[in-house]
């Protein structure tokens, strides 16, 4: 069986939304090339009773409501790229993502709770949705502040070409 | 005979919760849990829980953890570990064992029972291997006992503990080779199979574990893919190098206890099985027993803590503890969170199958 095709996965089948089902949703914004800072992107398409995205926002730009199992909707023009709610969000569905970072490249800040931690400079390998190795990034920072409680937010630039494919990168090695 | 207001046993998310809201309303309360350490299952949930704030959401399990038992201390309530309740007599009557040898009964006027669950195994040829476990297992080992069960892992079961496991032994270091589920879709929250799926973790559905292979421990096991009535398919079986078997596969309600005592039970499919039949108020059949957490249906941790609530609530209440005004205060704070945790894709079901038990004849 092929459990490795994009086009026929589904989350509740491979465990990784595919685009199409990404797409389907109207919570799903993958700010293009107009964009110029970082914003939220939320890949959290069950309704399932969780709100600390929402709490988290300083500038009210995630909006879950009173029914906490409402998705949450993220107004990107709002959103000022500060990342509480990449830390936030219990279920590691939040990154920040800018199309047109830097020439030919593309910026995320994604979640990570592994280790060893990436250093600034490194070079790391980027992975899609599926684990797949994509290309390769280099880490700008790793954000390991107080507030964002043990999960660390690590800055990386990647090519364009791979812009929507990239969600996090691959582990690093344990001594 | 020594006496208690009320005897709390289990002392995991649900039995703390219940004694600190019993003791805040003013009665005396002893907890009694069976084993070294307070706090259950919340030590070795290092991962940020779902919800809203009023439910700790975003907070570490580990972290809510620490807090309810500040809180318990604070309220200076007494816990006895290494305590193991045998049973109940007279419906008001414990009978515990401390420290494995001195047996003592306790008059409690009220009990309150949160005694959790106990995994369910899953057999096949080579499941008494060493390296085939429940997942609740190998996550004591990683997150308590800093002990990886093995290096290659194959997890049974896509449930939220199946998938959650899966992570947590990734974080811990291991490879987890694929998470296998019988069912046609996978059981777990979509946020918790993409973490392990962006991971690289292949997810087998309509597919179960065949056998476990090995002489003196597992060294490898057999897959197989299920038909359409959950028959497997020949010749589609494969092998997959693994040293341990991570087995999740649900849990059932631990409730000797509360049977024992002659609770009225219900059959809850969706909830586990047998459960105690509750109100609302989490008291059973029984006036003077109350259950809280896994024990009157499987959900989660942050649900087990509502319910202790509750069920310290009316259970101080019942014994003229709270003012009728700061009572349904109460009630209706909780009865909300509870309502807030049990909507939604996931949550509607088991609110279902509670109202369907509190629908249930009280006998």
């Amino acid at each position: 069986m092929d459990n490795h095709n994009e086009t026929e996965g589904r989350l509740k089948t491979t465990g990784a939304a595919s685009l199409a089902e990404l797409h389907a949703t109207k919570e799903y914004i993958l700010p293009d090339e107009h964009m110029k800072h970082p914003v939220a992107v939320i890949e959290c398409i069950e309704a399932i009773p969780c709100n600390p995205c929402e709490t988290a926002c300083p500038v009210h730009a995630i909006t879950v409501g009173s029914e906490i199992t409402n998705l949450p909707v993220i107004d990107i023009e709002t959103c000022t790229g500060c990342g509480l709610c990449v830390a936030a969000c219990p279920g590691l569905a939040i990154y920040l993502k800018q199309k047109e970072y830097a020439k030919g490249l593309s910026f995320i800040a994604f979640p990570f709770e592994y280790v060893p931690l990436p250093e600034a400079g490194q070079v790391i390998d980027m992975v899609d949705r599926h684990g797949r190795v994509v290309c390769k990034g280099t880490v700008i920072k790793v954000a390991t502040i107080k507030k964002f409680n043990r999960t660390a937010i690590i800055h990386a630039t990647y090519p364009v070409e791979q812009y929507e494919q990239v969600v996090n990168m691959q582990r690093l090695a344990r001594d | 005979m020594m006496e208690r207001d009320i005897v709390v046993i289990g002392s995991g998310p649900a039995g703390l919760c219940a004694a600190i809201e019993a003791a805040e309303a003013g009665a005396k309360v002893l907890l009694v849990d069976e084993n070294a350490k307070p706090g259950g299952q919340l030590f070795k949930q290092i991962h940020k829980f779902f919800g809203s704030r009023e439910h700790s959401a975003g907070v570490r399990g580990i972290d809510i953890g620490t807090l309810l038992l500040k809180k318990a201390e604070d309220l200076n309530i007494e816990v006895w570990l290494n305590t193991e309740a045998c049973g109940i007599f007279d419906q008001d009557k414990v009978w515990v064992v401390r420290d494995k040898s001195k047996s003592m009964t306790i008059h409690a006027k009220r009990i309150i029972l949160a005694t959790g669950a106990n995994e369910n195994v899953v057999n096949f040829p080579g499941w008494t291997l060493p390296g085939v476990m429940g997942a609740g297992a190998a996550q004591t080992m990683i997150n308590i006992h800093r002990v990886l069960p093995g290096k290659k892992i194959l997890m049974i079961g896509s449930g939220n503990v199946g998938v959650i496991v899966s992570y947590q032994l990734l974080q811990a270091g291991a490879e987890v080779k694929a998470v296998v589920e019988a069912a046609p879709q996978l059981g777990g929250y979509g946020v918790h199979t993409a973490k392990v799926r962006r991971a690289g973790v292949p997810f087998y559905t309509g597919h179960t574990v065949l056998e476990a292979r090995g002489t003196d421990h597992v060294e490898s096991a057999v897959i197989v893919q299920l038909d359409a009535s959950w028959k497997p398919i020949a010749g589609t079986e494969f092998e997959l190098d693994v040293d341990t078997i991570c087995i999740a596969a649900g849990l059932t309600p631990a409730v000797e206890l509360a049977f024992g005592a002659g609770c009225r039970s219900v059959n809850s499919p969706v909830l586990g099985g047998l459960v105690p039949w509750h109100d609302q108020r989490m008291c059973t059949s029984i006036p003077s027993i109350y259950i809280a957490g896994d024990v009157s249906g499987v959900e989660e941790a942050s649900t087990a803590m509502e319910e202790g609530r509750m069920a310290g609530l009316s259970a101080a209440d019942s014994l003229g503890y709270l003012e009728e005004s700061r009572y349904k205060a109460r009630f209706e704070a909780i009865n909300h969170n509870l309502l807030a945790l049990r909507s939604g894709m996931f949550g509607q079901k088991r609110r279902d199958a509670k109202e369907a038990i509190m629908a249930a004849s009280k006998g």
